[in-house]
């Protein structure tokens, strides 16, 4: 499929804008745009958005035999995956010339750097050593991939864990999940690649060209960078000439958007490995947005049922037992859109059946008579709230009883 | 039980005739794009919501952002190239259309018009059909320009989806119905989802865009706040 053509009006608009040293999305010219990491359910996936360009790497490895050359050392592939899906005018199989470009300054920027420390992937020498994979699916195109493939690639690095090897003179042994802990890989530091956009003969210069700016570009410049100072790439495209200056202004530009990054990835790990270690949800469902076209379709109708007032106290313990017990049941959709008030609304259906809250419906034990409910209700709080507080409550849970047995 | 007009429905539903149709009135009922007859059925071929429009006309509206040419349907084009005497335009279809150099107003074999690669037009669509490269005329069919041609004198241009464009095609629009009361600008609107806008300054056209791109995920009442709020924003950013 065709690139759609630029035309004249929006070049003219977007250089003018620039000119008067304005972004068309409102930054400003160091800004980045709004960065979000999360990682996905297995090791080593990561999927990071810049803006609404978005970039998912993952992390994959295997036992293999090293280069003849390196016989101490693991192998580290990368690989950028181009697909139509991020923009239409990528296409599938054949690499472009900008997909060309784009592996070759990743794997400049991970190989080359020496971050990954290769000699630590290796098991015997020379015979087996473990080939580590890093595959960049580019799922969304809004211009500057590079920073976001390499934050991506980085990332997806540090959270991949591979499985433990040990190794008995001739026996190799490589360990599953369950039997022992997978170790992480071992990454001396983190660069980074910061693109910079240059206009009107590197007369203005902007950080995190979108793709219409990158379309009205002069050159391009690639830094890459990691928080030590230590530089690791440094790439110039375009016709357009660069001082000195300009070349370390960009560079301490880099620094600081390098750190500012880093700090994030750490951030996004450590948050990641919490909620592992707490059995929390992770993975990619924050990541859903919740744009909705028909957001507006369906008005909510108002549904006249039995409510009664009910205290506070019983409210507590009614919101409460409505994760335990109320969701065994399936209610009917009708029941789903009933509008009663949210904070003090039971509806009773039949004696001792009743619904609360928005949850389904909830029956009590069938227990018979009086003593019963007195009994259920008290079993409830126990199960739900601290000991004590269900003792000191014993008065007031009576009260209860008499609004549920109405 | 009859058709669910203004509900969802899902690639794959059918539909009978006499569910689309009470018996008893004898219309001939047609099928707007996302549905078709197939085997004695109506079949959906579009997730959507199904519309009604009297005296039998059924469509499905749906959230698309790739355009379909149709004929008659008015679009903003970008001039890509220039071969021979036709201009190459690219109206967001599989196909670029063509746009001879003689269907603009006033053009003679002698008298080119001044058209440049890049330029965007407005235009209508002469032919469309599936075997066919679409074409694209700017004059009607009594040689006048009536409003098409090519847009000059700056503005900013930029893409929707295409029920947005449709929306503000609406006559009862709110957006633009608010925006006019409080900015002065011109906008042409294509049914492929391209929007042109020009206000007084570069400022105003960016709010401009940006208001009517956020537009598409809010309700009226929510638009009017916007656009009470982004006018302010505006005047603030004029001061500065």
């Amino acid at each position: 499929m065709r690139e759609t053509p630029l035309s004249n009006c929006e070049r003219e608009f977007i250089l003018n804008f620039i000119a008067q040293q304005k972004r068309l999305d409102g930054r400003n010219a160091y800004d980045y745009r709004d960065l979000r990491i999360a990682f996905g359910v297995s090791l080593g996936c990561c999927h990071v958005e810049l803006g609404k360009t978005r970039v998912l790497a993952q992390v994959s490895c295997e036992v293999g035999e090293p280069k003849q050359t390196r016989p101490h050392d693991g192998v580290l592939y990368v690989n950028v995956e181009l697909s139509p899906m991020a923009c239409p005018s990528f296409e599938q199989g054949r690499q472009s010339e900008e997909g060309i470009e784009l592996s070759r300054l990743m794997e400049r920027c991970l190989k080359e750097s020496r971050c990954l420390d290769m000699e630590s992937l290796c098991i015997v020498s020379g015979e087996k050593a473990w080939h580590v994979r890093v595959d960049i699916h580019v799922l969304n195109h809004e211009g500057n991939i590079l920073d976001c493939a390499s934050i991506a690639a980085i990332s997806a690095l540090a959270h991949f864990r591979r499985p433990d090897v040990s190794v008995h003179g001739e026996e190799i042994t490589i360990h599953t999940l369950e039997d022992r802990n997978p170790v992480p890989l071992s990454l001396h530091h983190m660069p980074l690649l910061v693109s910079f956009a240059f206009f009107s003969q590197g007369k203005f210069m902007l950080v995190d060209p979108s793709s219409k700016e990158e379309k009205v570009m002069e050159g391009k410049m690639v830094v890459g960078m990691n928080k030590h100072r230590e530089l690791c790439t440094l790439q110039v495209t375009g016709q357009m000439l660069l001082l000195k200056e300009q070349v370390l202004r960009c560079s301490s530009i880099a620094l600081t958007k390098v750190t500012k990054i880093t700090e994030l990835i750490h951030e996004a790990l450590d948050k990641d490995k919490q909620a592992r270690l707490k059995g929390e949800k992770h993975g990619f469902a924050m990541l859903v947005s919740g744009d909705r076209v028909t957001a507006n379709r369906l008005p909510t109708t108002e549904v006249k049922v039995d409510t009664l007032e009910i205290s506070d106290e019983m409210e507590r313990s009614q919101s409460s037992s409505e994760d335990g017990e109320s969701q065994s049941g399936n209610e009917p959709m009708e029941e789903q859109i009933v509008a009663t008030p949210k904070e003090s609304a039971v509806e009773i259906l039949t004696k001792g059946v009743g619904v609360i809250g928005e949850g389904g419906t909830s029956t009590w034990l069938d227990i018979p008579q009086a003593d019963s409910k007195q009994t259920a209700a008290k079993k409830r709080k126990h199960k739900l709230e601290k000991m004590e507080e269900g003792i000191d409550d014993e008065g007031s849970s009576e009260e209860e009883e008499k609004v549920i047995l109405k | 039980m009859a058709a669910p007009i203004g509900r969802i429905v899902l690639p794959g539903d059918t539909f009978s005739f006499e569910q689309l149709q009470p018996p008893d009135e004898h219309k001939k009922i047609l099928l707007g794009p996302g549905l078709r007859e197939e085997k004695a059925e109506i079949k959906v071929l579009r997730p959507g919501i199904l519309r009604f429009r009297k005296p039998a006309v059924y469509w499905i509206d749906c959230h698309h952002k790739r355009y379909i040419p149709a004929k008659g349907d008015s679009v903003i084009g970008i001039v890509n190239q220039k071969v021979g005497d036709i201009f190459r335009v690219d109206i967001g279809s599989s196909e670029q259309a063509s746009l001879s150099y003689l269907s603009f107003e006033g053009s003679t074999k002698r008298n080119r018009p001044d058209v440049k690669v890049g330029d965007i037009v407005y235009s209508k669509l002469l032919v469309a059909n599936k075997d066919m490269e679409p074409e694209i005329v700017c004059i009607d069919s009594y040689g006048r320009s009536s409003g098409m041609g090519v847009i000059r004198n700056g503005g900013f241009l930029f893409h929707t989806s295409l029920n947005l464009a449709r929306k503000l095609l609406n006559p009862q629009c709110t957006l633009l119905k608010c925006l006019g009361n409080r900015f002065q600008f011109e906008i042409s609107v294509g049914v492929n989802g391209r929007v042109w806008v020009k206000a007084g300054n570069d400022v105003q056209t960016i709010a401009l865009v940006n208001s009517v791109i956020v537009s598409e995920f809010k309700d009226n009442d929510q638009i009017k706040e916007m656009c009470k709020r982004i006018s302010k924003a505006v005047v603030r950013m004029e001061i500065d």
